[in-house]
This record gives structure tokens, sequence and C-alpha cells, in this order.
């Protein structure tokens, strides 16, 4: 028996703000258990998805656990591919410059941290999109 | 008579906020509470419409919810009245009633 292991192509589409419901935090936590299954997986910020990434989440004072630092271990589970769409941010008066900073480690150039955010048009999004294998909507 | 109406929902996500400031009545109050907040922000596609119902109602955004998001309240809309949760008591009972857009 061959012991291949299929990879395929998994997109998780995040579109909606992190605390009013919950699937900021459920996508978050299906895309770490995809991750520990060896797969292709990239994340896209989208329409409300963008406040997902903000800087300076303080959630104490509405009692809710505040789960923007698990970003930031996405690199670790090598999740090296996170698209932000340019528009959404544009029509919220938002720019890179509001969201934290995602890297990953090269292991192959002595674990120099690199970029993983990459700011996307939606047509670029889209012919991104089109290669997946799957896309999961959050 | 005067209402308090609640908005809990971004205005990028359905029509919430547009319907409720159309129905608003003479001396009503808006609280944007929970994803709400986002309409309250400078700068965005909506901004335009906070800030011509300010000319005719009280707008008020609830601090917690802000904070959480990470929304500075440097970029809140001049005039929006930054609120917290004591003060949104004070205001249910200050209105004859109250309006939860859901």
């Amino acid at each position: 028996m061959s012991e291949d292991v299929i990879t395929k192509k998994f997109m998780y589409v995040n579109r909606k703000s992190p605390y009013g419901t919950i699937y900021a935090l459920e996508a978050l936590e299906v895309v770490l258990i995809t991750a520990a299954f060896d797969q292709d997986v990239s994340l896209t910020f989208i329409d409300d998805g963008v406040y997902q990434l903000m800087k300076d989440q303080k959630t104490e004072g509405i009692g809710m656990k505040n789960f923007s630092s698990t970003y930031s271990a996405l690199g670790d589970y090598e999740i090296k591919k996170i698209f932000i769409d340019k528009e959404s941010l544009e029509e919220r008066g938002l720019s890179l410059s509001d969201l934290q900073e995602l890297v990953w480690e090269d292991e192959d150039e002595d674990y120099v941290e690199k970029n993983s955010i990459n700011l996307v048009s939606r047509s670029e999004l889209s012919e991104i999109m089109n290669k997946q294998d799957v896309v999961l909507s959050f | 008579m005067n209402m308090l109406h609640t908005v809990n929902k971004s205005p990028f996500e359905n029509y919430t906020v547009s319907s409720c400031i159309s129905m608003c009545a003479k001396d009503s109050s808006i609280l944007f509470i929970e994803d709400g907040v986002i309409s309250v922000m400078k700068s965005t596609k909506f901004s335009e419409i906070i800030e011509s119902a300010l000319k005719n109602f009280k707008v008020y955004a609830l601090k917690p919810d802000l904070d959480a998001r990470g929304l500075s309240l440097n970029n809140v809309i001049e005039g929006v009245e930054i609120v917290g949760y004591e003060e949104f008591v004070d205001l249910t009972t200050e209105h004859d009633s109250v309006q939860s857009w859901l």
C-alpha cells in the first residue's frame, strides 16, 4: 500500500467581525486543525473579516476571550499565506498599519522571519480562490 | 415620546443602520453596540450616514465594544458620544421606550 499523503489546497474565507458572532473564533479553530493534517492552507480576510486582525483588541470590557493573539501562531503551523482584500480595507478607512503583522520562520534560511500577509485586489483574490480544491466560508 | 434605538449589526452586513435612521422620530437617540459600533468610525463607506444623522439625533457608541474590536476612540466621528454600560442603563431609563434593532 502506498502511503502517499494527499495534499489539497484549502482556503478559509473570513468575512465577519470578531466578537459579534462566533464565526471568527470557530474558523480559527478549524484552520489550526486542518494545518495539523499537513494540508496547503491559506486564509483570506474580506469584508468585515478584516476587523479580525485589528491591533490593540481589548476584550476585558465585554467579558469575552481575546483570541487576536492566536493569529500570530499561524506561522508556527506552517500557514504562510494570508490574503487581505485591499478594497475591504479601503471602504472601512483602514490600512495594513491598522492590522497586526503576521510572519512565518523559514527553516531553509536560518529561521529568518518572513511576512505572511499579502494585500490583494478583488480580481487577484478571485484568481487565487479559483485555484483552490476546498473553500470554506466563515 | 422619545425612543432609544439600539443597533448591534455592522453597517456593512445589512441595512439595519439605514432602516433605523430612516425610522427615527424627533427626540430619538441611537446607541450603537456590539458590531454596530463599526458604524461610528470615521472614513468608512457609511460615515456620511452617521454624520447626517447627528444633525437630528443624539448618537452614542458603547466603549467596551469599540475597545474589543481595536477601534480607536480617536477615529470615532465627532459628535458621537462614547458611553459605558452604566450610561447604557441611564439611557434606557431616560427614554420612554427602547427599540432593539436586530
